[in-house]
């Protein structure tokens, strides 16, 4: 299968008075045509700058992209102008954020914010633009969609406005959609309807789709490959399949153990001891270490690189280095 | 399609959505209940009507010098009384206020247009294009605007500018004093609209700057510019009566009410011809009150952050 993106050590910094935070640091992966890849991990992980750093949203001076190459469709995209740039964002590249209600300018009716990209990159005139608008906002799943393009944004429940987000991603065709957790402002009925769409529409256009989220059971449900990030590195990485039946990073084993099992009553939750490393000083060693049940002596002196398992799965722990032995 | 959107509609079909009640009506809807705002819109709407329309039923309206009638009183022939030169009051009253108000108007729709243009352009790029947009008009603003004005109608004195032009040049002149304060607050607004996530959405879109700061920008701030707009245009005339009646504004033979109440200029008429400087300093009063009046209502209906 042919990639559509191929991200090579990507290292994305802020620069804070206390010193450069490392929100992504030095991670690369690659996406393939039609294929659903997520990135989980928790808060601060840098899951979430890594698809800033993709749309080229990182504001300089305060963050900067410091090293790396974003390969998409045959161009570099982090060497394009401003200009080239624009025609990818929305066209090539679209983007769903995490909160629907602030993502909608609240001033401008529906119809109107879809109709934009339409009449921007596929010079549509009012009509055809308006018309397609409709079409979209009924592909989503809304119903009255004329009524539905003349109301403001504040006029609609969250599920309804995530979903108008995703006819407005959609509405050029994209080849990949950055999804940054698209469902976490909704409620859990909505949740499960809106993935199910993005889903079925992603089959549909034969879409790439990068999902961000924290929820390992979005993950299970729509992911064909999975990236689980730790304090912005890659710690873990393979086919979902094999990931979910087999984790190998003591960390996604305690992100795997703290899911909830519905049906199996649990007097306590597993949560994984301690807390995530400071961005700001990070040693030279494996940033899971003082959290991990299965602390090498090597683990808090050297930092563990990608290693290949069976099939696509990939772990950067020393556990599975030769030469270290298994506890 | 249907199969995309299956149980979905079903759900959403309870959820009602109020047709069409745009953010415009329910503010206007509002503004209707306020008595005191509609009030001053209706006396705003009259002063138009009667200074546009209400010369062309005069028989004075060609302002002929009658030496026969000088300073009469009012009386049912001249409402308003005559002049020093026999020209009935009444009319030209109303022909300076077609002036007065168009100036009016016309400085505010300028200024509002230069100031809301830079100051959109200075908020949304920042940098260099913000700081030498915001210096100049910091520069204008540090000057009080009346001392501008006097040097400006002094100036066009000086040049003999013809008198047909004076009326468009004082127009130019208030707009030039007006847009500073217009594009500081423009660009205030624009730096807290900048930074909303629905500009980082549109972004993402692959929106270009134009729309960017036209369609998405600009239409968050309308309400705000219109309730300051409003209330520009009562400074705008009583900035054009003060330069009328110095004498540095428009020129008689033209009518504007400042330079009406100029003719009234001395003791004499002041005490024993009280129609010539009453009814214009009238006008300007009411006018201004009004104009103040449904400003400040409009702001109470468009920008509700502003209420006490």
């Amino acid at each position: 299968m042919r990639n559509v993106m191929e991200i090579e050590h990507l290292s994305t910094y802020f620069y804070t008075r206390e010193g450069a935070v490392k929100a992504v640091n030095d991670i690369s992966f690659r996406i393939r045509e039609g294929e659903t890849v997520c990135i989980v991990g928790e808060s601060g992980s840098g899951k979430s700058v890594t698809a800033l750093s993709v749309m080229g949203l990182i504001e300089e001076p305060a963050g900067k992209i410091v090293e790396g190459q974003i390969h998409f469709d045959g161009k570099q995209l982090l060497n394009l102008s401003k200009q080239e740039l624009r025609t990818i964002r929305g066209n090539d590249i679209a983007m769903i954020f995490q909160e629907p209600m602030s993502s909608l300018n609240p001033v401008i009716p529906i119809g109107k914010q879809i109709m934009e990209p339409l009449k921007t990159h596929q010079g549509l005139n009012k009509k055809e633009a308006k018309r397609r608008a409709i079409e979209l906002i009924e592909l989503v799943g809304i119903s009255r969609p004329e009524q539905i393009a003349e109301s403001y944004p504040h006029q609609l429940s969250g599920g309804m406005l995530q979903r108008v987000m995703i006819a407005m991603a959609i509405s050029c065709e994209p080849k990949l959609l950055i999804a940054d957790e698209p469902t976490t402002a909704l409620d859990v009925t909505i949740q499960a309807q809106i993935l199910d769409m993005l889903d079925r529409i992603k089959q549909k256009a034969n879409m790439s789709m990068l999902l961000i989220t924290h929820d390992l059971g979005v993950v299970a449900e729509i992911a064909d490959y999975v990236i689980v990030m730790y304090s912005g590195k890659i710690v873990e990485e393979g086919e979902v399949v094999e990931l979910f039946d087999n984790p190998k990073h003591p960390y996604t084993q305690g992100l795997l153990r703290s899911k909830p099992i519905i049906g199996d009553r649990q007097d306590e939750l597993y949560s994984i001891p301690g807390q995530v490393p400071n961005p700001l000083d990070l040693k030279e060693s494996c940033y899971f270490h003082d959290r991990c049940e299965h602390c090498l002596p090597i683990c808090k002196t050297k930092l563990p690189q990608l290693k290949g398992m069976e099939g696509r799965q990939r772990v950067a722990c020393w556990l599975y280095e030769e030469g270290t032995h298994h506890d | 399609m249907a199969s995309i959107s299956g149980g979905a509609v079903e759900l959403k079909r309870s959820q009602a959505v109020p047709v069409r009640s745009s953010l415009w009506r329910q503010a206007m809807l509002r503004l209707r209940k306020n008595k005191l705002a509609m009030s001053g819109l209706g006396f705003i709407i009259f002063m138009f009507l009667i200074c546009f329309i209400g010369p062309l039923f005069s028989p004075y309206a060609d302002g002929k010098i009658d030496t026969a009638n000088m300073y009469s009183a009012p009386s049912w022939e001249h409402w308003l009384g005559t002049d020093l030169l026999g020209r009935d009051m009444m009319t030209r009253l109303l022909q300076a206020g077609r002036i007065s108000l168009t100036v009016g108007f016309a400085s505010m729709c300028i200024s509002v247009l230069i100031g809301s243009i830079l100051g959109a352009i200075a908020g949304y790029y920042r940098g260099i294009v913000d700081q030498v947009i915001m210096r100049v008009a910091d520069l204008l603003l540090t000057i009080p605007s009346l001392p501008i004005l006097f040097i400006l109608g002094a100036l066009l004195s000086e040049w003999k500018v013809p008198t047909e032009y004076r009326m468009y040049i004082v127009m130019l002149m208030l707009s030039f004093v007006g847009w500073p304060g217009l594009a500081r607050l423009v660009r205030s607004q624009m730096l807290s609209v900048r930074e909303r996530e629905f500009m980082q959405a549109a972004t993402v879109l692959g929106l270009d700057d134009r729309r960017k700061l036209f369609h998405h920008m600009l239409p968050n701030i309308i309400p705000l510019l219109i309730v300051v707009a409003t209330l520009n245009i009562g400074g705008s005339i009583l900035y054009e009566s003060v330069l009328s009646f110095f004498g540095l504004g428009v020129m008689p033979p033209t009518p504007t009410w400042g330079n009406m109440i100029d003719s009234a200029n001395n003791l004499i008429d002041f005490e024993q011809h009280p129609w010539l400087w009453i009814p214009p300093g009238a006008a300007i009063f009411t006018t201004v009150i009004a104009i103040n009046i449904f400003g400040d209502g409009l702001r109470d209906v468009l920008d509700p952050k502003q209420k006490k």
